[in-house]
């Protein structure tokens, strides 16, 4: 299992990441996309979008099942990975770096803070 | 199917096993103000020979459109050959399901008889994907306006052309109403009757909110549209344009709408092969361009090969649908025209290209024909320039009600009285022609349009 450091998840297994100008990189994590199997589709939505934390934001569709996502913060997308239209598989070959989804401008970052670190996360996903 | 109801002592013991004193406790729940109380409305029970006779009675009332009456109707139901092997093909009782499979590995055969129909649906419209079929046409267009919402998100807006079959507007704006306000109609060309580009413009107000432009051709007066010029207008700002069809015949002669760039098509298929009836069945349609497939109602049947290289037939991407994903799927439809998808299969083999568009062909010849016959005396003149396939719209010197009675007093059918729509159309005679209308058909009916 796959979980770096500087990274922060939220129960529902997507990962956030501060990037410099303060914007939050949203992706899901290697447990995730190990979990669902082999990626065909991904819905994401527009940028100028709101998203609101705990709150759908996309569908993953796998070769198992259809998922929702659900956003770790609240904020605005400013960034999508439209990569990911046509290659959706991207997701389940670099999930922390090239499958990225979208950078969101967020509402406010102590949601951000209050997302698990690694370890806890780690200690999450071991808990089942 | 055999229909085995319960005995008494079935119901006992189910009651029984589940610990209910009677059938009525079940429906202690529903509160009881929303109990219907009182006696059905329902005829008394009737011996089968009393039945048989009055059923009789009532069907004779009918004037059925054969071989021995002569009939122009058509407004969205067209009085096609069905040919005699289409109906003993389809007498085959494994067929009778208006299902699609839940279980592909034991319903091959159904599974890939929607695959043919799909892609031969596919190719008379001009588009990659073809669905396994909708109730009928308004019900396809219907769908297809909620799908332009689905794609266009926060677009809802949807705007109708008036050439649209009133009937199907009606669908779509019964499928809209809960919605609010979001169903918008714009104007014809009084000249051409085709949809004006103008009085869209001028329509669509909010582009932004727009999700679709729905259009038909032919249209409901019969005639073609040329969809090119706002289809690209529409594209520019991002709304999804639907093409609707009554007559889908017509594709084996015209652009099929595919190929004009429309992003959603939908319509009526029972002109391949599927004899008229009043009140069905009928066969809805429905395609579009390959990006949307996630959005598309209704099932889907595909080709695939198993582990051990063997073709086989499924139902693909169900992801989009109720029983994977439950309230959010895309799709509600789990049943389709099983059994008439089928037969416009059927019908479709055995025209092949060649004969499908001479059927078209035919058509359009004895259209022509029949409205140089029917306006050269000065009782009707044509209404509509655009150009038509097998349908025209006649402005008619008499009422056409009045032309319609005279003329059905005699077992002839002229056409449809477009005064049943709108008080204003009352001298306008919309008069449907196709294979099976004789040049001989044709000029009994010019008698009683010149009296």
């Amino acid at each position: 299992m796959e979980i770096p450091e500087g990274y922060r998840f939220s129960e529902e297994h997507e990962w956030a990441r501060e990037e410099e100008d303060g914007s939050i990189t949203i992706g899901i994590s290697w447990h995730a996309q190990d979990l669902l199997g082999d990626i065909v589709y991904v819905e994401l939505p527009e940028e100028g979008d709101s998203i609101e934390s705990g709150e759908e934001f996309g569908v993953l569709e796998s070769v198992k099942a259809a998922s929702d996502l659900y956003a770790p913060i609240s904020g605005e997308v400013i960034v999508v990975n439209m990569e990911l239209e046509d290659a959706p598989q991207t997701i389940n070959e670099s999930p922390f770096d090239e499958g990225w989804m979208m950078r969101v401008r967020p509402d406010d970052i102590q949601e951000f803070n209050d997302l698990m670190d690694a370890d806890e996360y780690r200690a999450f996903v071991e808990r089942g | 199917m055999r229909y085995l109801p319960h005995t008494l002592e079935d119901i006992e013991s189910m009651l029984e096993a589940i610990g209910v004193e009677s059938i009525e406790e079940l429906f202690e729940q529903i509160p009881a103000e929303y109990r219907f109380k009182g006696k059905l409305a329902l005829a008394e029970p009737q011996s089968e020979l009393s039945l048989e006779r009055d059923l009789g009675l009532l069907a004779a009332k009918n004037q059925v459109a054969s071989p021995e009456t002569v009939s122009f109707l058509g407004a969205g139901m067209y009085n096609h050959h069905s040919p005699h092997a289409l109906n003993q093909l389809l007498l085959r009782a494994e067929y009778y399901t208006s299902y699609t499979p839940y279980q592909p590995e034991i319903s091959q055969g159904t599974t890939k008889a929607i695959f043919e129909f799909q892609s031969m649906v596919a190719e008379l419209l001009g588009v990659p994907i073809a669905n396994a079929s909708m109730y009928d046409g308004a019900h396809a267009t219907a769908e297809a306006a909620l799908m332009a919402q689905r794609v266009g998100r926060k677009r809802d807006y949807v705007f109708v052309a008036e050439s649209v079959h009133p009937e199907y507007r009606d669908v779509i704006k019964t499928y809209l109403a809960a919605q609010g306000d979001v169903y918008r109609e714009f104007g014809v060309d009084p000249q051409t009757g085709r949809f004006s580009l103008e009085s869209l413009q001028k329509a669509v107000d909010e582009p932004d909110k727009t999700a679709c432009i729905i259009y038909q051709s032919p249209n409901f007066f019969g005639v073609l549209e040329d969809p090119r010029e706002m289809i690209e207008w529409a594209h520019s700002h991002k709304i999804q344009v639907v093409s609707c069809f009554n007559e889908a015949l017509a594709f084996a002669l015209t652009t099929p709408p595919g190929h004009f760039g429309a992003d959603i098509i939908a319509g009526e298929g029972t002109s391949l092969g599927i004899p008229m009836g009043y009140g069905g069945p009928a066969l809805g349609i429905f395609g579009c361009r390959e990006q949307l497939v996630r959005k598309m109602p209704g099932r889907l049947a595909g080709y695939t090969v198993d582990t051990e290289g063997r073709e086989g037939y499924v139902l693909t991407l169900s992801t989009r649908e109720q029983h994977i994903r439950r309230e959010k799927a895309t799709s509600n439809i789990c049943t389709n025209q099983g059994l008439m998808a089928l037969a416009a299969a059927i019908y479709l083999s055995l025209m092949g290209k060649e004969g499908l568009r001479d059927v078209a062909k035919l058509n359009f010849s004895r259209a022509k024909y029949a409205l140089e016959k029917l306006t050269e005396n000065g009782g009707a003149r044509r209404r509509f320039s655009g150009p038509i396939f097998n349908e025209f719209v006649l402005e008619t010197r008499a009422k056409a009600s009045d032309i319609v009675a005279e003329a059905s007093a005699d077992g002839i059918m002229p056409g449809f009285d477009m005064g049943r729509i709108n008080p204003d159309w009352e001298n306008y005679l919309m008069v449907a022609v196709t294979e099976k209308t004789t040049r001989d058909n044709i000029d009994k009916l010019a008698k009683y349009i010149d009296k």
